[in-house]
């Protein structure tokens, strides 16, 4: 296992590289970004940018272990397309179909082609082969109409992450335009399946957000769930079925090495970190009853959060720490609930009919997410105090919720005894099939890579 | 050589723990003697356990062969114990305190219409409930472990009633 997950950990260097045409430049902001968001939660009403994203040029073509630097840098401008498309912010057009840029048109643009092309915002970069085994991708966002640049980065990356380059330059885009921070640079951790529902394979897997890189981390030996990714991303918690203890398993990404997190006799599951990754919240059934324990991550002595007769589970960290959501059957039936980190001040918070099960708090903090049960399951939203609920998705069978980092998106699973990842936002549009090479439950949506 | 002869030694140990074990209990039944009618010999054995002249007293064929079902079904979201369930559990407690050498893992199992975690603190509370009803007929705690496999392990594929009433069950698993 450990082969498998070492070098997986990234490394990724902001260079301030950029082409030696490139000027100085400042960032005036052209477009006020407070209008974009506004729209953009605003129940399915978009403002869209038309941007161009032609092919990144490059100094000099060289072979690389990913390919020609020239093949790169239309690889790189598809990729960025692509995440600019899956915001649905943007209207994106190219690599294919547009004029493709000299190298020293980089930081200067031709304006005038690209205001003949009707494009608002233009993308343009270049991929750089260098001596050690790495690549420079640089990142520039003009506004056409206003002649300006309106950021620009440079992003070196080991040659085998080119990939992480586009989405870091993606994100960069969103961000600039937006106002909002962007998830394109971000991973999924998740259970793919495969075989019939009595004997299924379940194995843990990892991949780039849009399913590159993808990779298996676990051999599909003992049926594992619900892995979630540590806020830092040094580790993943993960319930595993390992020798026929059901357990909850901490998994180091830099040594590969899996401990189990708590000792002792009685079934774990449901993991969940604190946001500063220090805590593990779970839950333990103890002869029929099902309560949620917080333990530090390298281990020690569970800390008993609820103790109510009944089934509390999937415990959710506030972003700020301070409180958890989960969920409670003491009143009868599923409903969230909210409590203080020290499991103090329990209170219901869903209160709209039928059943509701595994609360995530979104990364903003704004809002719940949730699987509303009754009639089959479907993804909803919520405010902390239970107002404002929202259900997202059509089901039949919608489970399993997670956030982007920057809390505009949600990853679920549709499908009861098989099923696939799927994407919403959190706005309710734009659902769409996550592909994977297998079938696929219990997403985990990491944050942004760190740099 | 000397490798041989240590798998040999091993081996012979085994079947004396093995055969000491039964010995104690029934020895008008002890199974017959390795060759004459082993797995793989072709004549009246299956390796499924069905076969009626194979059973091993105190063997998951013999306590299938002993008791009405191995398993107990639920409502749905209920770990509550029938009238049937509690006759199953019956006959359960009647073989296992006839087998006190054997111990026993009690499965608790739930329909797809729960979320998954749910499911596996409602299973683990059926298998909880059927231990503790062996429990109350005699059957030492230290005999049973529990597990909750939730909705892993589906017995029944469909999404009809019937099917889902087949996934709720508590199943009492006897080694082979």
């Amino acid at each position: 296992m450990g082969k498998i997950i070492s070098g997986l950990w990234l490394t990724v260097l902001l260079a301030l590289a950029a082409p030696a045409t490139a000027q100085n430049q400042q960032q005036p902001p052209t477009t006020p970004p407070e209008e974009v968001i506004e729209l953009e939660v605003g129940e399915g009403v978009f403002t869209t940018f038309n941007v161009a994203v032609p092919v990144m040029p490059t100094p000099q073509a060289v072979d690389t272990p990913a390919g020609n630097t020239q093949r790169l840098g239309q690889q790189v401008a598809e990729i960025i397309v692509s995440d600019l498309r899956n915001s649905r912010l943007f209207q994106p057009r190219g690599p294919g179909g547009l004029p493709t840029p000299s190298f020293g048109e980089v930081s200067s643009p031709n304006y005038g082609v690209w205001q003949g092309v009707g494009a608002q915002n233009l993308v343009q970069g270049y991929v750089q082969a260098n001596g050690d085994g790495s690549l420079t991708v640089g990142c520039y966002l003009y506004d056409v109409g206003g002649r300006t640049q309106l950021t620009r980065q440079g992003f070196n990356v080991p040659v085998a992450q080119w990939r992480r380059a586009a989405h870091r330059c993606a994100d960069t885009i969103y961000s600039r335009l937006s106002g909002d921070t962007g998830f394109f640079d971000t991973r999924i951790v998740y259970v793919s399946e495969t075989g019939p529902p009595n004997r299924r394979i379940k194995r843990l897997a990892i991949m780039d957000y849009d399913g590159g890189n993808h990779r298996f981390l676990t051999n599909g030996q003992w049926t594992v769930l619900t892995p979630r990714f540590a806020p830092d991303q040094r580790t993943i918690t993960f319930m595993s079925y390992e020798n026929d203890r059901p357990r909850v398993y901490v998994l180091e990404m830099g040594t590969g090495r899996v401990r189990p997190l708590v000792p002792g006799n009685y079934q774990t599951f449901a993991p969940r970190y604190s946001p500063d990754s220090r805590f593990i919240v779970f839950s333990m059934a103890v002869n029929g009853n099902t309560d949620v324990y917080r333990i530090p991550v390298e281990g020690g002595t569970p800390q008993r959060l609820t103790n109510a007769p009944g089934i509390d589970t999937g415990g959710s960290y506030s972003p700020d720490g301070r409180q958890i959501v989960f969920e409670s059957d003491r009143g009868g039936s599923q409903q969230i609930y909210v409590m203080n980190a020290d499991g103090s001040n329990q209170r219901r918070i869903s209160f709209g009919g039928g059943s509701y099960g595994t609360p995530e708090w979104s990364p903003r903090g704004d809002l719940i997410a949730f699987t509303k049960i009754g009639g089959g399951f479907r993804i909803g939203v919520m405010t902390p105090s239970g107002g404002g609920e929202r259900v997202l998705t059509g089901g039949p069978h919608d489970e399993g919720p997670t956030w982007a980092p920057n809390g505009r998106a949600i990853m679920f699973f549709r499908g009861a005894s098989r099923g696939n990842l799927w994407y919403v936002e959190a706005s309710g549009g734009g659902t769409r099939r996550v592909a994977t090479p297998l079938e696929g439950s219990d997403p985990s949506w990491s944050p942004l890579n760190p740099n | 050589m000397s490798k041989t002869r240590i798998i040999a030694t091993v081996a012979l140990g085994a079947a004396l723990v093995a055969t000491s074990a039964c010995s104690s209990r029934r020895p008008e039944s002890l199974p017959p003697a390795p060759g004459s009618e082993g797995p793989g010999s072709g004549i009246g054995t299956d390796p499924g356990g069905t076969g009626v002249g194979a059973i091993v007293p105190g063997s998951r064929a013999d306590f299938l062969q002993q008791v009405p079902s191995d398993r107990v079904y639920f409502a749905l979201d209920s770990y509550t114990l029938t009238n049937e369930a509690r006759a199953v559990l019956d006959s359960q407690a009647q073989w296992l305190n006839a087998n006190p050498a054997v111990n026993v893992t009690i499965e608790g199992h739930a329909d797809e219409r729960g979320t998954r975690e749910y499911n596996l603190a409602l299973g683990e509370r059926r298998a909880n409930a059927a231990r503790l009803y062996l429990e109350s007929r005699g059957i030492s705690s230290a005999r049973m472990q529990t597990i909750s496999w939730g909705k892993e392990r589906l017995e029944s594929f469909g999404s009809d009633e019937a099917s889902h009433a087949r996934n709720r069950r508590a199943v009492t698993v006897v080694p082979e």
